[in-house]
């Protein structure tokens, strides 16, 4: 899935660039291709430009700048009606003044579609989605979850090679989003299709992609499978944006064998992966530690871990974890999260422990 | 109205009841000169007073002699005929231009939308007698001063900022997403526009249709301006009935014109709440 040579590739960012006043970039030299059949997802705060790029692959949008290609082919001079993208829109878009069997009949007949054959592809969309009952019904008749389950099978009736969605889960309430979370990524799956995923929400980046691009400012600051970019962000925004993570300040002393040595700004001297372009000597630097790879628990320690003392600020029993907040070398909102086990002693606030981590997972990004 | 709670001070209580005076005043103020006209239509004689037979309800002094009269007087039969064929045809202008207008204004990267919106509504603000006036010299410089087509643009232009006004509110209304949907879908704007736009804003569309054809139709001022005596209104029948002749008359062809705007009325608001039942909307 990795695999996104240029000649493989089937959507095309080329040096996008896209301004609404003519001054802000709002998408900064945006470059990015995705084989057929991936599900990438589009993943930043409100702002960072994903929207915008979205936009642009449908044809609601002109890039300022650069070139959008579908299938090898420039799309810039293509207008939204003779792309063939399918699309799911956040308020779903449902025409109020069709039936379900209509509106999904609409793409049909644009496409001057036979009445039998219509019918037929209506419905192996609809029970494809599981609504083949309610052909009959208005979208003002239906709940959020069902009408967003019609809104993808309109999107997916006349057969579209690519599929964008923006935040369609946003309105559903969250046993439902994760639900559709699941049916959404198996139908693009076993239907095949490229699809597009624009999202705030990390957690559904992180369950349903094959590929996260995380935006900011305009720019894909990472893209990378789910797991890689948990595991290893490249930068400090997508460390802090992806997850929960803890953030140490420091400068850089030395790098020796791969590791590099950071002086924290209490003093505290500790290793950790030089990730990020900017670490060298003198510079300064944010250590980034996922709490989960932080322990307390002297036999679980493992050999070679860097320790240190901690200062309990509060014990939160949440059931299948506890999430303990400490003070760390200055830092008050130092999180760490331990699995609830039976030798796992439960802390109480004020008590002075020592915790520690192993240097490679502790990763040194930019200032 | 809520009754007057038990906590009411003398003010409220006071307001209360002048309130609801105030509001029976201006009703009656707005319907009794046409409720009037009403019973006099029926007037056995030539007057447009109450006759003692009427006030004491004898038969004798109704009769619908006024309407024989309408119906067998070749000057209001052609005055008829000329209205009837003179408001379609400015409504079908009116509605065509007017909705165009109003989606190309609720297009946000329009320029200068509100000063082009405030020029097309300017007909409904300009005194009547202006605009006719200002018609009459551009009409006749064009050769279309007196003649059917000229009656028809400029009631058409008269019409125009009631189904601006009314379409752009629903316009209000409308997810421009669903056009984004449809297109998506593979749909070109003409059909876009037809399917999916047309279908919703049609209640906007009709009530502003209805309001222009009542103008055109209700219309003196600039058909006697612009128009030819080929082109004599039942408005303008009715002005000259009562300037020359003074026959009650025109007091039957009033209850018409009443009637046929009150079923009008009916029809459009009855058709109106059906659709937005069907379309599943609340009607309001």
């Amino acid at each position: 899935m990795a695999d996104s040579a240029s000649n493989g590739a089937f959507v095309e960012f080329d040096r996008v660039q896209k301004s609404y006043d003519g001054e802000t970039l709002v998408v900064k030299d945006l470059n990015l291709s995705l084989p057929r059949g991936e599900f990438l997802t589009m993943l930043g705060p409100s702002g960072s430009g994903k929207t915008t790029c979205l936009m642009m692959l449908a044809g609601f949008e002109t890039a300022t700048h650069g070139d959008i290609r579908l299938g090898g082919t420039s799309i810039n001079n293509i207008p939204p009606h003779k792309r063939g993208i399918g699309m799911v829109f956040q308020n779903y878009a449902l025409f109020p003044h069709m039936t379900i069997a209509e509106n999904l009949s609409f793409p049909l007949e644009v496409r001057k579609m036979g009445k039998t054959e219509r019918e037929e592809k209506i419905k192996r969309a609809l029970d494809m989605v599981e609504m083949g009952a309610f052909g009959g019904r208005r979208p003002s008749q239906l709940s959020g979850g069902q009408q967003q389950r019609v809104a993808l099978a309109r999107a997916l009736v006349f057969e579209p090679e690519l599929v964008l969605m923006d935040e369609p889960l946003g309105a559903l309430d969250k046993q439902l989003r994760e639900k559709m979370q699941f049916e959404i990524t198996n139908l693009a799956h076993n239907l095949g299709i490229t699809t597009v995923y624009v999202t705030h929400d990390q957690t559904e980046a992180l369950t349903m992609s094959d590929r996260v691009a995380v935006f900011d400012d305009g720019r894909i600051q990472q893209l990378d499978p789910p797991d890689t970019l948990y595991e290893a962000p490249q930068n400090s925004f997508v460390a802090q944006f992806i997850g929960e993570n803890n953030t140490l300040e420091g400068t850089v002393k030395e790098i020796n064998n791969g590791l590099a040595l950071i002086q924290l700004d209490d003093g505290e001297l500790i290793d950790a992966m030089p990730v990020h372009d900017s670490v060298k000597p003198g510079a300064r630097t944010r250590v980034s530690i996922r709490p989960e790879r932080v322990e307390y628990n002297k036999d679980r320690i493992q050999e070679g871990a860097h320790t240190l003392k901690a200062e309990v600020k509060e014990f939160i029993y949440m059931g299948d974890i506890f999430r303990t907040r400490l003070s760390v070398a200055g830092n008050d909102e130092f999180v760490i999260k331990t699995r609830n086990a039976p030798d796992v002693e439960r802390l109480q606030p004020g008590q002075q422990i020592e915790i520690g981590w192993l240097p490679q997972d502790c990763r040194a990004l930019d200032a | 109205m809520s009754a007057l709670p038990p906590y009411a001070t003398t003010g409220q209580r006071a307001w209360y009841y002048s309130f609801r005076v105030i509001c029976g005043l201006i009703f009656f103020f707005l319907i009794a000169p046409i409720m009037v006209v009403i019973p006099l239509s029926f007037n056995a004689q030539d007057f447009f007073t109450f006759t003692k037979e009427m006030l004491s309800f004898d038969p004798e002094g109704y009769s619908l002699k006024h309407y024989r009269d309408f119906f067998g007087n070749p000057d209001w039969q052609d005055a008829l005929w000329n209205s009837v064929k003179i408001a379609p045809a400015a409504t079908l202008i009116s509605v065509s231009l007017g909705t165009l207008a109003a989606i190309g204004l609720s297009q946000p990267h329009v320029p200068f939308r509100r000063a082009i919106m405030a020029t097309m509504i300017s007909p409904m603000i300009v005194p009547l007698i202006i605009s006719a006036a200002g018609m009459y010299f551009f009409y006749s410089r064009m050769g279309l001063a007196g003649t059917y087509w000229g009656v028809v643009l400029a009631h058409a232009a008269l019409g125009i900022p009631f189904v601006i006004i009314t379409v752009t509110a629903t316009l209000v209304g409308f997810d421009h997403s669903l056009t984004r949907a449809a297109a998506s879908m593979g749909a070109n704007p003409v059909t876009t526009f037809y399917r999916i736009q047309m279908p919703l804003i049609l209640p906007g569309v009709i009530s502003g249709a209805l309001f222009a054809f009542i103008t055109s139709f209700d219309e003196v001022v600039v058909v006697i301006f612009v128009g030819s005596a080929k082109q004599q209104t039942l408005p303008w029948q009715m002005f000259t009935g009562l300037r020359e002749q003074i026959s009650p008359t025109i007091l039957a062809v009033a209850t018409i014109l009443v009637a046929i705007s009150i079923a009008l009325l009916t029809t459009v608001e009855l058709l109106r709440r059906r659709s937005e039942r069907l379309r599943g909307m609340s009607p309001s």
